[in-house]
């Protein structure tokens, strides 16, 4: 009776022969499974023939006298996949029925018939790693130049203010000097000149303020109906007017003058009263089957169902929660409106490279614990270059 | 999956009252107390005293078969038709009926697997006093009393039981009722009023709810009037009873006196209470009692709603008092009385006399069968939430499991999967192609389970309901017309599933041709099958409606055991009746054993709810269901996560293992909640799936002889006083004990090991232990405190994959505990995992591994079986071992081969190295 595992021998076979699978192929590892020389476990425990290597019996503590097989509860796997990425699996997965290596290493001898699909998956990894290249690429250009743009903006308002602080002192003694004279002799002209500027300045506010309320009207106008109702306005908690963090029917009402809806002309007295806390909706939406979910990124998050019915307030900008290394990838957004026998809404935004800024999906994990997928330039990375992310990632 | 969560807006109101309570527990209001319940109250007034029942010895007919008698009570003159049965396998059965009933009384159909086989009785004696009956081996009597009526089971000169010994046999006759001229609305009801031991004239007092009774603002329609049945049993030297679950109380019943009965009425209770006799989903009516000197079981066959009142004369006493009788030599020896009480049909009873727990085990599951025995895999880990959001939601889970090398054999969809919780049908946007995601599983060797529960959608274009109508298949309200209440799906119908016909169909639809997007790797769960009626009486059905002529007061209990019944027949049927059908049922009843896993409903997030776990599958496994579970983690409530690890470190010791959440927790798949307490769960499911070959080995036994799965401590150490209210720890088999950590902060464990002269070895260290003490076990918070008994063997996979299936041809390690005698003895049994081959083509292998006199060995325990496996041994490690000098491996084929071996002396562990053997032959290990 033969009670070795027929695998087993086909695997020492391969050892003894020239095949270097399944011993690590990891070159600093690879050296201490040499031929015919008794082998010590890799964290020096104890040292074996080097016919237990791989015999389907675990003898070390840390696995490493199995490489190739399952037999060790801790032992890894090493999956090689010319053609695509080499990986590391848990012994357990060894002969398991599954396939887990693209080249079907894993299962020599489970009966499983797996397919090597690591050409295939080696292009498709090329091919979408070549298009997130390009899009970390474009993303990352994005970024310089937001960056750049804010850098320059800030420098023109540094340099300016810098200009203007040395002008002013200057000035001011000119014009204390001055004042005197100009006081007595041009206060007529003066007085006149001030009030065309300011009408002037009043004027080109006026045209700003109408665009910006057209703009407001629009933005407001939900189901563009040409009106603006109580419950469109009504998810502009900004504009509460006592501050106390909901904004009423009431209290909308009083708003729109105590109208139910306005229009657009009756929307310009409206308008006049709300312009100075009015933050503008122009921020990605996303529109699922039910709800449009909206994020303001570092302020909140809302739900509103798409047709009709008030918003829902999914979280309030709580904080950066990405894992250590990587802490601006996740925003975590909370303390929302609480849950019936729940918590209180939340959400988490997982921010990606992208083109576009845009939130790509929504979904709900977990009754009320929200989950969003963003997408914006912001997070660019500077990209490695092509060729070095394609290398890194073929070997052999 | 929840009793009631406000998804309805006629519901909201009531519903919303709950909460606004401010109480997160059960509504009692919403369930009866005895004394709302009119026949209890009826009954329960009735005090002992003497029994107005005489036996008429005249009219004793004796047959090979049974003994007939009839008896008569002198207040009314009503007779009664005795028969008592003497059945094989030393039980005894007493069944009482009206002689003469206007219509036939219901008796319970399709629990018993057959005809009780009988043995003769032969008539000893008789006088005008009685008669004396033998009943066989074992010296063993019944004495028949004629007046007052008893009967006594004696057992030399030990009386073992009596039967109406306190006179509390009463028995409603049914009656035509006498005001049914007078106007119903109008004056005091003048109907005889004999309910047995009443005085018949000058009873004039309005007999409450005799022949209609309200709950809250529902009516009971009783057209047959009062037709409730009593009869009180004594038990001389019995202090512990056990058993009639569903109840969240403990292992060892308490008395009732002063409070309500235990009830048995299937119902679906929102948050239930702890430590109480209230109902719940299921009623199994067994009762086991025990004593140091024996074991006994009364089964009260019957399916009416049933009150079972316990009382005790030592109960009340304080231990100093009964230290003091004991020192005094007093007196009065311990006993139990125990009451039943149901609303109709006959007293059938099982007087099941032991002696042993084993023998009252196969007593019982000769009567109603065994434990089904479940693919393997079904003991494996599931994975349950209300809900699963999607495929997408399902992939992804499925690939946490993966990333987290955590294994699970099932995930689970609840309602939400459905189109509109229709059963049989898919949601067409959350889940639009089922197949692909059952492929999904197939591809990684695991499988699914989705809902389907008995509530059917009242919905003209829902094809299973149009067909339920058509046929005629739904329950009738007392009017006739199909009986509709409110459940998930809104407005449902319920199919009558007592009928045969219906339950046919109901099988045929689970072919893969009629459950669209279904595969041979998903399985089946019933839940709300009490049933589940949310705006019906005590939130179940109404007792007057109708399943053809019965009424379902008659049969309520039995109505979730008919769903399972007829949905694991769908299952065996859809594989042409080759694979073992796994389906999990929250309503049970006497038999439902036979046709899967049970779990015990929707419990709470709390450290109380995962202690009464323990009583609660240790009571169930005593009347015959081993397949047992409690919602790991808890289903209301969201667990702190010390409680979530616990309970995965108690679950995987339970038999069965699955962690569901409600739909408004946060989510709590095991990673969840960083990666130490990942590496805790995925450390206690994978302790559970090395001992899978053992856990399998034990439902085979069940399956095959009725012995419980998860036991007490008294089963196996019955004249072990010390064991007898143990319910915080218990036996798997007889070889492993578990004392799950359930306290919060825990820092040790006071675990007591039974067996005076026997050994325990910590299955984690290889310690030793002695037994008959009690040992405190530090713990922290990695620890599962389980001990493997000295003198057994076990059978290990140490090669834990991502499924059980993936595990199925792995090797062996056996864990060899040698007793203080050098002794061991265990099994390994082996199959294919599931399908029924293993009991039609006799394909399995069951072998007896025992170590005697240094060598252990391997032997066929069954030579007219077969099958091949390509597992061997890969490990043998023997606790409590002295070192050889070596170690020889024989194979039949006449080979010798010595083994390596490494020995741990402080521990005393012997590990032979590869001994390569298949699982499946004879061989022989010598220690020299």
């Amino acid at each position: 009776m033969d009670f070795n595992l027929a695998g087993v021998h086909w695997l020492s076979d391969l050892l003894l022969c020239t095949q270097p699978l399944p011993v690590p192929t990891i070159p600093t590892e690879r050296q201490f499974y040499e031929e015919n020389k008794p082998f010590t476990c890799l964290d020096g425990s104890s040292t074996i023939p080097f016919d237990r290597v791989n015999d389907d019996y675990c003898d070390c503590r840390d696995g490493s006298d199995e490489p190739g097989t399952a037999a060790c509860p801790n032992g890894s796997f090493h999956c090689t996949n010319a053609g695509f990425r080499p990986t590391f699996i848990p012994s357990s997965r060894i002969n398991d029925g599954i396939c887990d290596c693209c080249d079907t290493t894993d299962e020599y001898n489970s009966g499983a018939t797996c397919q090597n699909t690591c050409r295939e998956m080696g292009r498709k990894e090329r091919e979408s790693l070549q298009i997130m290249a390009e899009i970390t690429k474009e993303g990352f250009l994005l970024k310089q130049q937001l960056i750049h743009e804010a850098k320059r903006g800030q420098e023109d308002k540094q340099g300016k203010l810098t200009e203007l602080q040395g002008s002013k002192k200057g000035l001011e003694e000119k014009v204390e000097a001055l004042r005197t004279v100009k006081e007595t002799a041009e206060d007529p002209e003066k007085e006149a000149k001030e009030r065309h500027l300011k009408a002037w300045e009043e004027l080109i506010r006026m045209e700003k303020d109408k665009t910006r309320m057209a703009e407001a009207f629009l933005e407001l106008d939900d189901d563009a109906d040409g009106y603006v109702s109580v419950a469109e306005l009504q998810s502009h908690l900004e504009l509460d007017p006592d501050s106390d963090g909901s904004l009423s029917e009431t209290e909308t009402q009083g708003l729109l003058g105590g109208a139910d809806k306005v229009d657009t002309s009756t929307f310009e007295t409206v308008w006049s009263g709300i312009k100075d806390k009015y933050l503008s909706e122009t921020l990605p939406l996303f529109f699922f089957i039910r709800y449009i979910y909206r994020l303001c990124p570092f302020n909140r998050v809302s739900q509103k169902p798409k047709f009709g019915g008030s918003e829902t307030n999914l979280g309030l900008w709580g904080q950066w929660a990405g894992p250590e290394d990587n802490l601006y990838s996740v925003m975590k957004y909370d303390h929302g409106q609480g849950c019936w026998q729940g918590p209180n809404r939340s959400t988490t935004v997982k921010l990606t490279c992208g083109k576009e800024t845009v939130v790509t999906s929504t979904s709900e994990p977990s009754r009320c614990e929200y989950l969003m997928e963003f997408t914006t330039p912001a997070v660019c990375q500077e990209p490695a270059s092509l060729d070095e992310v394609l290398h890194g990632h073929t070997e052999l | 999956m929840a009793a009631f969560i406000v998804r309805m807006g006629p519901l909201l109101v009531l519903w919303l009252a709950v909460f606004l309570s401010g109480t997160w527990a059960v509504d009692r209001g919403n369930f009866k107390t005895c004394d709302q319940s009119a026949f209890c109250k009826r009954q329960r007034a009735l005090k002992p005293g003497q029994s107005p029942y005489r036996a008429l010895l005249e009219t004793l007919e004796l047959t090979n078969t049974k003994l007939t008698l009839q008896l008569i009570n002198d207040n009314n003159k009503v007779r009664l038709l005795l028969e008592l049965y003497r059945l094989q396998g030393n039980m005894t059965r007493v069944k009482i009926n009206e002689l003469k009933p206007l219509k036939p009384r219901f008796e319970v159909p399709d629990v018993l697997i057959n005809d009780p086989p009988t043995e003769p009785l032969s008539l000893l004696s008789q006088d005008e006093n009685g008669v004396v009956l033998s009943l066989g081996a074992d010296s063993q009597w019944l004495i028949v009393s004629a007046k007052p009526f008893r009967l006594d089971i004696m057992e030399g000169r030990e009386v073992l039981l009596s039967l109406n010994s306190r006179g509390l046999l009463a028995f409603e006759h049914l009656r035509i009722r006498k005001d049914t001229q007078v106007d119903p609305e109008g004056a005091e009801k003048k109907e005889e009023t004999d309910a047995a031991n009443e005085p018949a004239e000058g009873e004039t007092a309005k007999e409450d709810g005799m022949w209609e009774e309200t709950f809250k603002s529902h009516t009971d329609n009783k057209p047959n009037g009062p037709s409730s049945i009593s009869l009180d049993f004594s038990l001389p030297g019995v202090e512990h009873v056990y058993g009639i679950p569903e109840h969240a109380d403990s292992l060892k019943l308490k008395t009732t006196d002063g409070g309500d009965p235990y009830r048995l009425f299937n119902l679906d209770v929102f948050q239930y209470e702890l430590f109480n006799p209230m109902a719940l989903y299921g009623a199994i009516p067994v009762m086991l009692s025990h004593s140091a000197q024996r074991t006994m079981g009364i089964f009260w066959l019957n399916a009416a709603e049933t009150w079972v009142d316990i009382s005790s004369n030592t109960a009340g006493k304080t231990v100093f008092g009964q230290m003091l009788d004991y020192v005094q030599g007093s007196s009065e020896t311990p006993q139990t009385d125990v009451r039943w009480i149901s609303e109709s049909g006959i007293i059938d009873v099982f007087i099941m006399l032991g002696p042993t727990p084993t023998d009252v085990f196969s007593q019982y599951s000769s009567l109603t069968g065994t434990q089904a025995f479940p693919p393997l895999s079904a003991l494996a880990y599931h994975q349950c939430r209300w809900n699963y959001n999607d495929q997408e939601d399902v992939a992804a889970v499925d690939q946490g499991f993966d990333e987290h090398d955590i294994p699970y054999d099932f995930i689970w969809l609840d309602i939400e999967h459905t189109d509109g919780k229709r059963y049989f049908t898919w949601d067409p946007h959350k889940f639009p192609q089922p197949k692909d995601m059952l492929q999904g599983l197939v591809d990684k060797r695991r499988k699914m389970v989705t809902i389907v529960d008995p509530h059917i959608k009242v919905d003209s274009s829902y094809k299973i309901h149009n067909e339920i109508r058509s046929k005629g298949f739904y329950v009738k309200n007392k009017d006739g017309g199909d009986y509709e209440g409110w459940c998930w799906p809104g407005n449902s119908g319920y199919p009558d599933f007592t009928n045969p016909e219906m339950r046919a169909w109901w099988a045929s639809m689970f072919a893969y041709d009629q459950y669209e997007g279904s595969m041979e790797n998903m399985y089946t769960w019933n839940d709300m099958n009490e049933p589940s009626v949310f705006n019906g009486p005590e939130v179940t059905m109404h007792k007057d409606a109708l399943h053809g002529n019965w009424e379902n007061r008659d049969l309520h209990n039995l109505y979730g055991l008919y769903v399972q019944m007829a949905t694991a027949e769908g299952l065996i049927e859809r594989s042409g009746g080759v694979e073992r059908p796994f389906v999990l049922t929250r309503a049970f009843f006497a038999g439902s054993q036979r046709y899967g896993a049970v779990w015990t409903g929707d419990n709470t997030a709390e450290w109380e709810h995962l202690k009464i776990s323990i009583p609660m599958c240790l009571s169930l496994g005593l009347v015959g269901v081993s397949f047992c579970g409690a919602d790991v983690g808890g289903f209301f409530k969201s667990p702190s996560t010390e409680l979530l690890v616990r309970w995965y470190q108690t679950g995987a010791y339970q038999p069965f293992f699955r962690a569901h959440a409600h739909l408004d927790t946060p989510r709590r798949e095991p990673w969840l909640f960083g990666p130490e307490n990942t590496a805790l769960i995925r450390e206690a499911v994978r302790q559970r799936y090395a001992l899978l070959p053992y856990w399998y080995q034990l439902f085979y036994h069940a399956h095959h002889s009725g012995q419980p799965v998860m036991r007490p401590l008294w089963v196996e150490y019955p004249q072990d006083t010390a064991t007898f209210s143990m319910d915080d720890q218990f036996l798997l088999g007889r070889d492993l004990l578990v004392h799950p950590v359930t306290e919060e902060g825990g820092r040790g464990v006071t675990a007591y090991l039974p067996g005076k002269g026997e050994v325990w070895f910590d299955v984690h260290t290889f310690q030793k232990h002695n037994g008959a003490q009690n040992l405190y076990i530090p713990v922290t918070i990695s620890s599962i405190p389980v001990f493997q008994r000295g003198g057994s063997i076990i059978p290990r996979k140490a090669r834990v994959r991502r499924s059980s299936s993936c595990m199925e041809h792995d090797p062996y390690t056996l864990f060899v505990a040698l007793s203080p005698k050098r002794f061991a003895q265990g099994e390994l049994y082996i199959d294919d995992g599931h399908t029924f081959n293993f009991d039609k083509q006799k394909q399995f292998i069951h072998r007896r591994l025992s170590f005697a006199n240094k060598a252990l060995s391997s032997r066929n325990l069954a030579p007219g079986s077969q099958f091949i496996t390509p597992s061997w041994i890969e490990k043998i490690v023997i606790l409590g071992a002295s070192k050889p000098s070596k170690a020889t491996l024989k194979t039949p084929d006449g080979k010798e081969n010595l083994l390596e071996f490494e020995f741990d002396a402080s521990m005393s562990v012997l590990t032979l190295r590869k001994p390569g053997v298949n699982a499946g032959v004879d061989w022989t290990v010598v220690l020299q």
